[in-house]
């Protein structure tokens, strides 16, 4: 049975006046990395908050359909319960980071502190954790002297400490450099490989086709495409519903009206754009 | 109004470093990107524009003013700074208070205030948000309510702080079409980003930073096409920069026009 399945959900907040989330039925596999790309305003967040059990436990609002984790219902957990199996890397780091804590190791371990892990464990989980984002060096610093990019690395590392088995991220390398953003993604995907299950939002194609099983277009709160990346991202359904595509993608569009461009499949990555423009 | 800043070095009261010896100069109406790493010192820097943050040691003027011997509140009037992340300046009640908020405080007269505002809202296309809390807005429009409420104070110089971060594209193609409005109305412009794409595509001179230093500065393509350099920064070139250079085209590609002149030739 899928790790995590949605059916037929729709949602909408307090205050929206229409449905955030409609009709959405969706499958994934333990160990999955699935990315979900889509305009602004295309309901990516809440389905982030759905997944992470924010959607409706915290914001309130009136939902439809199921979602389940591991088999369970979020609709009969708590959201403490829901929790332990579900970590959310919030889009806003600033939004994250407890305003409690003086350093960032003290930041990270926050969340094991919640859940009572012994001090020995809690310090090799914390120190693990950091090593592997590349914030090592950033131990001892208020997390609010960081810059933005090390603030969003700090807010992926206290999710990955609680080691949850369905690890959610919402735009998380938005204001990485470019080798952080690699090097995200590389984590990420070794957590994928180690049977983590990941949804992660992303607007950088490049590395979505590089690195993720499955890609998901929202758009207006349901599923506009989904299915491999190098399928979903060339489709043209993205560029006519204003999602971004790849530099060669685009470009490879342009080559094949010039007669410059002669393969059936347009490219995402620099490979397939190299190998394309070669023949 | 051209910035020139000496020799600037910057450490923050914990003794970090960031800033080791900056020289530039800017001149007026030049469109200019900052990129770099993470914690390169790229903020640091621009916020010694406005005077945010004073030279440890070196100095920075905006014009003939020396950022030492005047407020934030005096430079404000010569330089707008858009913060990285929008809810850290937005604070009014509606849309339309907030981009007033500036040039009102400027001290502009009514009518030019309102000829201000009225041009900054048509611009980042919230004519119809106008009366909406901003709070009550997208993440999305919220930049385009501070990016807005910076350019209606109409000073020479404006700053922007990774504009597209967490943008989709039609937004990111918005933001470009702003900052072209404003080269065409000759502002100064300098945008720090990480979106390298995005920076090929709009900007003529890319400056490059590395632990509080610069390292490359120079003509887009010129700058971009040192790979092995910049990935010292940790930045990659541009998609299209580096498929130029993996077909083994000879010159450095910034555009998609010039990389498909380029293949048709080849």
């Amino acid at each position: 049975m899928a790790f995590v399945i949605l059916k037929d959900l729709a949602y909408q907040y307090p205050s929206s006046t229409g449905l955030v989330l409609e009709n959405i039925s969706l499958q994934i596999q333990e160990g999955e990395f699935v990315s979900i790309i889509g305009p602004n305003g295309a309901g990516k967040s809440t389905l982030c908050y759905a997944l992470a059990g924010f959607v409706p436990h915290f914001f309130k609002g009136e939902i439809s359909g199921e979602v389940e984790v591991d088999g369970r219902k979020s609709s009969e957990s708590t959201l403490d319960e829901w929790a332990l199996n579900v970590g959310l890397a919030f889009q806003n780091p600033f939004n994250q980071i407890s305003g409690a804590k003086y350093t960032v190791f003290e930041e990270i371990a926050f969340g094991l502190e919640n859940i009572g892990v012994p001090r020995d464990e809690m310090k090799k989980r914390v120190e693990d954790a950091m090593s592997l984002t590349g914030i090592s060096d950033l131990a001892d610093r208020s997390p609010y002297s960081l810059s933005g990019g090390q603030q969003q690395r700090v807010a992926l590392t206290s999710i990955l400490v609680m080691r949850p088995r369905l690890l959610v991220l919402d735009e998380p390398t938005s204001q990485m450099d470019p080798v952080g953003t690699r090097e995200v993604f590389g984590v990420v995907r070794k957590m994928a490989e180690e049977g983590m299950t990941v949804v992660m939002v992303e607007h950088k194609v490049e590395w979505i086709a590089n690195f993720a099983d499955r890609v998901i277009a929202l758009k207006d709160g349901q599923i506009l495409i989904e299915g491999k990346p190098n399928e979903v991202l060339t489709s043209d359904l993205l560029i006519e519903n204003g999602f971004g595509i790849s530099r060669y993608t685009s470009a490879a569009r342009e080559a094949r009206k010039r007669g410059l461009w002669k393969k059936e499949k347009l490219p995402v990555t620099l490979d397939e754009a190299v190998e394309g423009f070669k023949s | 109004m051209k910035i020139i800043i000496n020799n600037l070095h910057f450490t923050y009261p914990t003794g970090l470093e960031a800033l080791k010896g900056i020289s530039l100069t800017i001149n007026p109406g030049e469109q200019v990107a900052i990129v770099g790493q993470n914690g390169a010192g790229k903020t640091t820097l621009v916020r010694h524009f406005n005077g945010l943050l004073k030279p440890t040691s070196g100095a920075i003027s905006i014009g003939e003013w020396e950022t030492t011997k005047y407020s934030t509140a005096k430079l404000a009037s010569r330089v707008g700074y858009v913060f990285q992340n929008p809810d850290e300046q937005l604070f009014s009640r509606d849309v339309l208070a907030e981009v007033s908020f500036g040039p009102r405080n400027l001290g502009y007269e009514k009518s030019k205030a309102d000829e201000l505002v009225k041009r900054a809202m048509a611009l980042t296309e919230l004519n119809d948000k106008a009366e909406t809390n901003p709070y009550d807005l997208s993440p999305t429009w919220r930049k385009m309510v501070a990016l807005a409420s910076i350019i209606a104070m109409d000073t020479p110089i404006i700053i922007f702080d990774e504009p597209t971060t967490g943008q989709d594209a039609v937004n990111v193609a918005r933001i470009a079409n702003v900052i072209a409005e404003l080269k065409r109305e000759g502002r100064t412009v300098v945008t720090i980003t990480h979106d390298i794409d995005f920076c090929a595509e709009n900007f003529e001179r890319i400056i490059a930073l590395a632990k509080g230093q610069v390292l490359l500065d120079g003509l887009a393509r010129d700058v971009l096409g040192q790979g092995e350099i910049l990935a010292q920064t940790y930045v990659e070139p541009p998609q299209l920069t580096r498929l130029g250079k993996r077909l083994g085209l000879k010159e450095t590609i910034t555009k998609q026009d010039q990389f498909l002149n380029a293949i048709a030739r080849d």
